[in-house]
Protein backbone atom coordinates (compact mmCIF):
# COMPACT_ATOMS: atom_id res chain seq x y z
CA UNK A 1 0.00 0.00 0.00
CA UNK A 2 2.74 2.49 1.07
CA UNK A 3 4.36 1.91 -2.55
CA UNK A 4 1.10 2.25 -4.17
CA UNK A 5 1.38 -0.69 -5.96
CA UNK A 6 -2.66 -1.34 -4.56
CA UNK A 7 -5.42 1.15 -3.07
CA UNK A 8 -8.01 -1.06 -1.07
CA UNK A 9 -11.15 0.54 0.25
CA UNK A 10 -10.67 -1.51 3.39
CA UNK A 11 -8.32 -3.29 5.37
CA UNK A 12 -8.90 -6.40 7.75
CA UNK A 13 -6.52 -7.24 10.24
CA UNK A 14 -6.42 -10.99 10.78
CA UNK A 15 -4.24 -11.25 13.36
CA UNK A 16 -6.68 -11.49 16.39
CA UNK A 17 -7.86 -14.80 14.51
CA UNK A 18 -7.15 -17.27 17.32
CA UNK A 19 -5.07 -20.69 16.01
CA UNK A 20 -4.29 -18.92 12.20
CA UNK A 21 -0.72 -18.90 13.55
CA UNK A 22 -0.14 -22.38 14.61
CA UNK A 23 2.27 -24.10 13.54
CA UNK A 24 0.80 -28.48 13.93
CA UNK A 25 2.38 -31.85 12.38
CA UNK A 26 -0.09 -34.77 11.53
CA UNK A 27 1.58 -37.85 9.80
CA UNK A 28 3.81 -36.91 7.97
CA UNK A 29 2.61 -32.59 6.68
CA UNK A 30 3.81 -29.55 8.74
CA UNK A 31 1.32 -27.24 8.90
CA UNK A 32 2.14 -23.70 9.32
CA UNK A 33 -0.69 -20.95 9.85
CA UNK A 34 -0.71 -18.01 7.63
CA UNK A 35 -0.09 -15.57 10.37
CA UNK A 36 2.86 -17.25 11.99
CA UNK A 37 5.91 -14.63 11.71
CA UNK A 38 9.11 -15.19 9.84
CA UNK A 39 10.56 -15.48 13.77
CA UNK A 40 8.10 -18.22 14.94
CA UNK A 41 8.95 -20.50 12.10
CA UNK A 42 12.59 -20.12 12.26
CA UNK A 43 12.17 -20.70 15.91
CA UNK A 44 10.25 -23.24 15.65
CA UNK A 45 11.60 -27.22 17.07
CA UNK A 46 8.67 -28.34 14.79
CA UNK A 47 9.92 -26.59 11.56
CA UNK A 48 13.44 -27.49 12.90
CA UNK A 49 12.86 -31.17 12.61
CA UNK A 50 10.61 -31.25 9.71
CA UNK A 51 12.63 -29.25 7.37
CA UNK A 52 15.55 -27.80 8.36
CA UNK A 53 15.90 -25.64 5.39
CA UNK A 54 12.95 -24.25 5.99
CA UNK A 55 13.68 -23.20 9.23
CA UNK A 56 16.64 -21.47 7.92
CA UNK A 57 14.81 -19.63 4.95
CA UNK A 58 12.76 -18.01 7.21
CA UNK A 59 15.37 -17.04 9.47
CA UNK A 60 17.09 -15.33 6.88
CA UNK A 61 14.04 -13.39 5.53
CA UNK A 62 14.94 -9.56 5.79
CA UNK A 63 16.11 -8.36 9.42
CA UNK A 64 15.08 -9.54 12.38
CA UNK A 65 12.52 -6.47 12.72
CA UNK A 66 11.24 -7.72 9.66
CA UNK A 67 11.26 -11.22 10.59
CA UNK A 68 8.92 -10.21 14.21
CA UNK A 69 6.46 -8.20 11.82
CA UNK A 70 6.12 -10.76 8.28
CA UNK A 71 3.83 -13.71 7.57
CA UNK A 72 4.35 -16.75 5.63
CA UNK A 73 0.55 -16.25 3.92
CA UNK A 74 1.31 -12.05 3.79
CA UNK A 75 4.50 -12.83 1.67
CA UNK A 76 2.52 -15.84 -0.22
CA UNK A 77 -0.08 -13.60 -0.85
CA UNK A 78 2.14 -10.77 -1.58
CA UNK A 79 3.81 -13.04 -4.32
CA UNK A 80 7.27 -10.56 -4.79
CA UNK A 81 9.65 -11.71 -7.03
CA UNK A 82 12.31 -11.61 -4.59
CA UNK A 83 10.68 -12.90 -1.57
CA UNK A 84 12.32 -16.55 -0.36
CA UNK A 85 8.68 -18.22 0.81
CA UNK A 86 7.87 -18.89 -2.96
CA UNK A 87 10.68 -20.88 -3.28
CA UNK A 88 10.28 -22.94 -0.43
CA UNK A 89 6.48 -23.40 -1.67
CA UNK A 90 7.35 -24.65 -5.14
CA UNK A 91 10.58 -26.62 -4.58
CA UNK A 92 9.08 -28.70 -1.27
CA UNK A 93 5.67 -28.94 -3.05
CA UNK A 94 3.57 -27.27 -0.54
CA UNK A 95 0.07 -26.60 -1.13
CA UNK A 96 -1.75 -23.62 0.45
CA UNK A 97 -5.24 -24.44 1.83
CA UNK A 98 -7.48 -21.04 2.05
CA UNK A 99 -11.03 -21.00 3.15
CA UNK A 100 -12.24 -22.74 0.52
CA UNK A 101 -9.72 -24.73 -1.14
CA UNK A 102 -6.48 -26.36 -1.78
CA UNK A 103 -3.81 -25.07 -4.42
CA UNK A 104 -1.00 -26.71 -5.44
CA UNK A 105 1.84 -24.67 -5.21
CA UNK A 106 2.10 -24.70 -8.77
CA UNK A 107 -0.98 -23.90 -9.44
CA UNK A 108 -0.96 -20.87 -6.41
CA UNK A 109 2.36 -18.59 -8.16
CA UNK A 110 0.85 -16.73 -11.32
CA UNK A 111 2.84 -13.60 -12.23
CA UNK A 112 4.43 -10.38 -10.52
CA UNK A 113 2.56 -9.69 -7.59
CA UNK A 114 -0.32 -12.28 -8.95
CA UNK A 115 -1.28 -15.12 -7.31
CA UNK A 116 -4.10 -17.15 -7.92
CA UNK A 117 -6.12 -16.05 -4.80
CA UNK A 118 -9.46 -14.56 -5.31
CA UNK A 119 -9.78 -10.61 -3.85
CA UNK A 120 -11.83 -12.31 -0.92
CA UNK A 121 -9.76 -15.52 -0.62
CA UNK A 122 -7.91 -15.64 2.52
CA UNK A 123 -5.11 -18.37 3.34
CA UNK A 124 -5.18 -19.72 6.49
CA UNK A 125 -2.46 -22.25 6.38
CA UNK A 126 0.36 -23.97 4.21
CA UNK A 127 0.75 -27.77 4.07
CA UNK A 128 4.68 -29.10 3.95
CA UNK A 129 4.75 -32.74 2.73
CA UNK A 130 8.09 -34.41 3.78
CA UNK A 131 10.91 -34.06 1.93
CA UNK A 132 14.15 -36.25 2.13
CA UNK A 133 16.63 -33.69 1.60
CA UNK A 134 16.23 -29.96 1.09
CA UNK A 135 19.07 -27.14 0.72
CA UNK A 136 18.13 -23.26 0.50
CA UNK A 137 20.84 -21.23 -1.20
CA UNK A 138 20.28 -17.09 -1.03
CA UNK A 139 22.58 -14.44 -3.05
CA UNK A 140 21.08 -11.80 -1.02
CA UNK A 141 20.84 -7.80 -1.93
CA UNK A 142 23.97 -7.03 -0.28
CA UNK A 143 21.58 -3.36 1.10
CA UNK A 144 18.12 -4.93 1.55
CA UNK A 145 18.46 -9.03 2.06
CA UNK A 146 15.71 -9.79 -0.74
CA UNK A 147 16.77 -12.69 -2.46
CA UNK A 148 18.43 -11.55 -5.80
CA UNK A 149 18.58 -14.94 -6.68
CA UNK A 150 17.22 -17.96 -4.09
CA UNK A 151 16.91 -21.50 -5.26
CA UNK A 152 15.39 -24.00 -2.68
CA UNK A 153 16.79 -27.66 -3.99
CA UNK A 154 15.14 -30.69 -2.88
CA UNK A 155 15.38 -34.34 -3.03
CA UNK A 156 12.88 -37.15 -3.09
CA UNK A 157 12.62 -40.88 -3.70
CA UNK A 158 15.48 -39.72 -6.17
CA UNK A 159 13.06 -36.67 -7.54
CA UNK A 160 15.06 -33.79 -8.14
CA UNK A 161 12.88 -30.02 -8.01
CA UNK A 162 14.59 -26.55 -8.11
CA UNK A 163 12.88 -23.82 -7.45
CA UNK A 164 13.95 -20.45 -8.37
CA UNK A 165 12.88 -16.98 -6.76
CA UNK A 166 14.23 -13.52 -6.99
CA UNK A 167 15.58 -14.26 -10.95
CA UNK A 168 12.28 -13.75 -12.93
CA UNK A 169 8.95 -12.21 -12.40
CA UNK A 170 7.68 -14.98 -10.38
CA UNK A 171 9.10 -18.50 -8.96
CA UNK A 172 9.53 -20.73 -11.25
CA UNK A 173 10.96 -24.27 -11.49
CA UNK A 174 14.35 -24.93 -13.77
CA UNK A 175 13.54 -28.17 -15.57
CA UNK A 176 16.28 -28.77 -17.01
CA UNK A 177 18.14 -28.77 -14.04
CA UNK A 178 15.59 -30.82 -12.37
CA UNK A 179 15.48 -33.80 -15.10
CA UNK A 180 19.32 -33.95 -15.24
CA UNK A 181 19.99 -33.84 -11.73
CA UNK A 182 16.97 -36.43 -11.56
CA UNK A 183 18.93 -38.57 -13.57
CA UNK A 184 22.59 -38.23 -11.88
CA UNK A 185 22.82 -36.26 -9.44
CA UNK A 186 25.94 -35.06 -9.52
CA UNK A 187 27.46 -31.66 -10.04
CA UNK A 188 29.12 -32.87 -13.42
CA UNK A 189 25.43 -33.58 -14.68
CA UNK A 190 24.73 -30.11 -14.91
CA UNK A 191 27.95 -29.19 -16.32
CA UNK A 192 26.18 -28.25 -20.00
CA UNK A 193 22.93 -27.14 -18.43
CA UNK A 194 22.08 -23.63 -19.09
CA UNK A 195 19.32 -21.55 -17.92
CA UNK A 196 18.26 -18.83 -20.55
CA UNK A 197 18.60 -15.09 -19.58
CA UNK A 198 15.76 -14.15 -21.73
CA UNK A 199 13.15 -14.16 -19.69
CA UNK A 200 15.42 -12.99 -16.56
CA UNK A 201 15.37 -9.46 -14.80
CA UNK A 202 17.32 -7.22 -15.74
CA UNK A 203 17.77 -4.06 -13.18
CA UNK A 204 20.87 -1.43 -11.43
CA UNK A 205 21.91 -4.94 -9.17
CA UNK A 206 22.15 -7.67 -11.65
CA UNK A 207 22.00 -7.83 -15.59
CA UNK A 208 19.82 -11.40 -16.18
CA UNK A 209 22.87 -13.24 -17.90
CA UNK A 210 24.72 -12.71 -14.15
CA UNK A 211 21.31 -13.55 -12.71
CA UNK A 212 21.49 -16.91 -14.70
CA UNK A 213 24.61 -17.26 -13.75
CA UNK A 214 24.29 -17.02 -10.16
CA UNK A 215 21.00 -19.69 -10.43
CA UNK A 216 23.54 -22.14 -11.75
CA UNK A 217 26.51 -21.51 -9.29
CA UNK A 218 24.05 -21.87 -6.39
CA UNK A 219 22.35 -24.76 -8.00
CA UNK A 220 25.93 -26.17 -7.97
CA UNK A 221 26.56 -25.48 -4.18
CA UNK A 222 22.94 -26.92 -3.67
CA UNK A 223 24.13 -30.25 -4.99
CA UNK A 224 27.60 -29.82 -3.05
CA UNK A 225 25.84 -29.20 0.05
CA UNK A 226 23.07 -31.99 -0.33
CA UNK A 227 25.86 -34.41 -1.57
CA UNK A 228 28.00 -34.31 1.90
CA UNK B 1 -11.25 8.86 13.15
CA UNK B 2 -10.80 5.54 15.30
CA UNK B 3 -9.83 5.30 18.70
CA UNK B 4 -7.04 2.97 20.59
CA UNK B 5 -5.47 2.44 23.27
CA UNK B 6 -1.62 2.27 23.68
CA UNK B 7 0.56 1.95 26.94
CA UNK B 8 3.55 3.68 25.73
CA UNK B 9 6.69 3.68 28.21
CA UNK B 10 4.50 2.49 30.63
CA UNK B 11 1.28 4.93 30.41
CA UNK B 12 -1.65 4.05 28.99
CA UNK B 13 -2.71 6.49 26.17
CA UNK B 14 -5.81 6.96 24.55
CA UNK B 15 -5.26 7.77 20.64
CA UNK B 16 -7.59 9.65 18.09
CA UNK B 17 -5.68 8.60 14.47
CA UNK B 18 -7.18 8.12 11.39
CA UNK B 19 -6.94 4.46 10.23
CA UNK B 20 -4.25 4.79 7.86
CA UNK B 21 -1.96 6.32 10.48
CA UNK B 22 1.27 4.31 10.99
CA UNK B 23 2.28 3.89 14.65
CA UNK B 24 5.88 6.13 13.83
CA UNK B 25 3.62 8.89 13.03
CA UNK B 26 0.60 8.35 16.20
CA UNK B 27 4.24 8.36 18.38
CA UNK B 28 5.89 11.63 16.89
CA UNK B 29 2.59 13.25 15.90
CA UNK B 30 -0.07 12.49 18.36
CA UNK B 31 2.14 11.98 21.47
CA UNK B 32 5.13 13.38 20.44
CA UNK B 33 7.75 11.41 21.04
CA UNK B 34 9.97 12.38 18.56
CA UNK B 35 13.19 10.13 19.74
CA UNK B 36 11.19 7.47 17.59
CA UNK B 37 12.90 8.46 13.94
CA UNK B 38 11.62 8.11 10.35
CA UNK B 39 14.44 7.66 7.81
CA UNK B 40 13.61 5.61 5.24
CA UNK B 41 9.98 4.94 5.40
CA UNK B 42 10.10 1.52 3.85
CA UNK B 43 11.09 -0.48 6.24
CA UNK B 44 15.01 -0.67 5.68
CA UNK B 45 16.69 1.77 7.45
CA UNK B 46 15.58 0.87 10.78
CA UNK B 47 15.66 3.92 12.79
CA UNK B 48 11.92 3.77 13.88
CA UNK B 49 12.72 0.69 15.65
CA UNK B 50 10.66 0.30 18.94
CA UNK B 51 9.21 -2.63 20.90
CA UNK B 52 5.77 -3.84 20.58
CA UNK B 53 4.71 -6.44 23.09
CA UNK B 54 8.47 -7.45 23.96
CA UNK B 55 9.78 -7.68 20.32
CA UNK B 56 11.82 -5.04 18.03
CA UNK B 57 9.64 -4.18 14.98
CA UNK B 58 9.64 -0.92 12.49
CA UNK B 59 7.35 1.18 13.17
CA UNK B 60 7.00 2.82 9.87
CA UNK B 61 5.50 -0.35 8.65
CA UNK B 62 3.05 -0.86 11.07
CA UNK B 63 -0.62 0.62 11.56
CA UNK B 64 -1.61 2.47 14.55
CA UNK B 65 -4.83 0.90 14.92
CA UNK B 66 -3.05 -2.71 14.44
CA UNK B 67 -1.73 -1.88 17.98
CA UNK B 68 -4.52 -1.59 19.87
CA UNK B 69 -3.91 -2.60 23.09
CA UNK B 70 -0.21 -3.06 22.76
CA UNK B 71 2.64 -2.18 25.41
CA UNK B 72 5.22 -0.22 23.48
CA UNK B 73 8.78 0.76 24.53
CA UNK B 74 10.50 3.84 22.50
CA UNK B 75 13.80 4.97 23.47
CA UNK B 76 12.29 8.03 25.61
CA UNK B 77 11.07 4.84 28.13
CA UNK B 78 14.48 3.43 28.52
CA UNK B 79 15.77 5.95 30.84
CA UNK B 80 15.16 5.43 34.80
CA UNK B 81 14.92 8.53 36.54
CA UNK B 82 17.02 10.13 34.63
CA UNK B 83 19.40 7.81 34.62
CA UNK B 84 20.52 6.45 31.35
CA UNK B 85 20.48 2.60 30.22
CA UNK B 86 23.18 0.78 30.23
CA UNK B 87 22.99 1.02 26.35
CA UNK B 88 22.88 4.18 26.05
CA UNK B 89 25.84 4.80 28.33
CA UNK B 90 27.42 2.33 26.55
CA UNK B 91 26.98 3.99 22.85
CA UNK B 92 27.96 7.29 24.80
CA UNK B 93 31.09 5.55 26.10
CA UNK B 94 32.15 3.77 23.25
CA UNK B 95 31.35 7.15 20.76
CA UNK B 96 28.72 4.51 19.11
CA UNK B 97 27.35 7.45 17.21
CA UNK B 98 28.43 9.93 15.07
CA UNK B 99 25.67 12.40 13.47
CA UNK B 100 23.01 10.37 15.80
CA UNK B 101 19.92 9.94 13.46
CA UNK B 102 20.19 6.04 13.38
CA UNK B 103 20.83 5.99 17.37
CA UNK B 104 17.27 5.73 18.38
CA UNK B 105 16.71 2.81 16.48
CA UNK B 106 20.41 1.05 17.22
CA UNK B 107 19.56 1.25 20.95
CA UNK B 108 16.60 -0.15 20.81
CA UNK B 109 17.72 -3.04 18.30
CA UNK B 110 20.83 -3.40 20.74
CA UNK B 111 18.32 -3.87 23.82
CA UNK B 112 16.37 -6.44 22.29
CA UNK B 113 19.54 -8.54 21.42
CA UNK B 114 20.48 -8.86 24.17
CA UNK B 115 16.79 -9.30 25.68
CA UNK B 116 16.73 -12.21 23.22
CA UNK B 117 20.43 -13.96 23.97
CA UNK B 118 21.53 -12.53 20.35
CA UNK B 119 24.33 -10.40 21.72
CA UNK B 120 26.68 -12.61 22.58
CA UNK B 121 29.67 -12.24 19.98
CA UNK B 122 30.43 -9.34 17.65
CA UNK B 123 29.53 -11.28 14.79
CA UNK B 124 25.99 -12.35 16.14
CA UNK B 125 25.74 -8.61 17.06
CA UNK B 126 26.26 -7.58 13.32
CA UNK B 127 23.98 -10.27 12.13
CA UNK B 128 21.50 -8.81 14.16
CA UNK B 129 21.77 -5.38 13.63
CA UNK B 130 22.00 -5.82 10.10
CA UNK B 131 18.31 -4.15 10.11
CA UNK B 132 19.65 -0.73 10.57
CA UNK B 133 21.75 0.87 8.59
CA UNK B 134 23.45 3.76 9.83
CA UNK B 135 25.43 6.33 7.21
CA UNK B 136 27.92 7.77 9.01
CA UNK B 137 29.63 3.99 8.92
CA UNK B 138 30.31 4.01 12.52
CA UNK B 139 29.65 0.70 12.67
CA UNK B 140 32.89 -0.37 14.50
CA UNK B 141 32.24 1.48 17.29
CA UNK B 142 28.49 0.48 17.33
CA UNK B 143 29.30 -2.82 17.82
CA UNK B 144 32.00 -2.12 20.67
CA UNK B 145 28.88 -0.05 22.16
CA UNK B 146 26.09 -3.30 22.28
CA UNK B 147 29.07 -5.40 23.35
CA UNK B 148 29.86 -3.22 26.16
CA UNK B 149 26.18 -2.53 26.81
CA UNK B 150 25.10 -6.18 26.83
CA UNK B 151 27.86 -7.35 29.49
CA UNK B 152 26.30 -4.09 31.98
CA UNK B 153 23.16 -5.15 31.36
CA UNK B 154 24.01 -8.75 32.05
CA UNK B 155 25.71 -7.58 35.20
CA UNK B 156 22.42 -5.98 36.35
CA UNK B 157 20.12 -8.37 35.98
CA UNK B 158 22.78 -10.74 37.78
Amino acid sequence: MKQRLSAPSDVIDLAKIPGLDAITQADDVLQIGAMATHAKVTASSLVQEHCAALASLAGGIGDRQVRNRGTIGGSLANNDPAADYPAAVLGLNAEIVTDRRTITAEAFFKAMFETALEPDEIIQAVHFPQVEQAVYLKFPNPASRYAMVGVMLTRTAGEVRVAITGAAASVFRAAAFEEALTSDFRISAIDAVTLSAETLNADMHASAEYRAHLCKVLIKRGVEALSA
Amino acid sequence: METIELKVNGRTRTVHCLPNATLVDVLRDHLHLTGTHIGCDTTQCGACTIHVDGDAVKACTVLAVRSDGAEIMTIEGLAENEASHPMQKAFNECHGLQCGFCTPGMIMSAVDLVNKGFASDPTAVREGLSGNICRCTGYQNIVAAVMQGASEMQEQSS
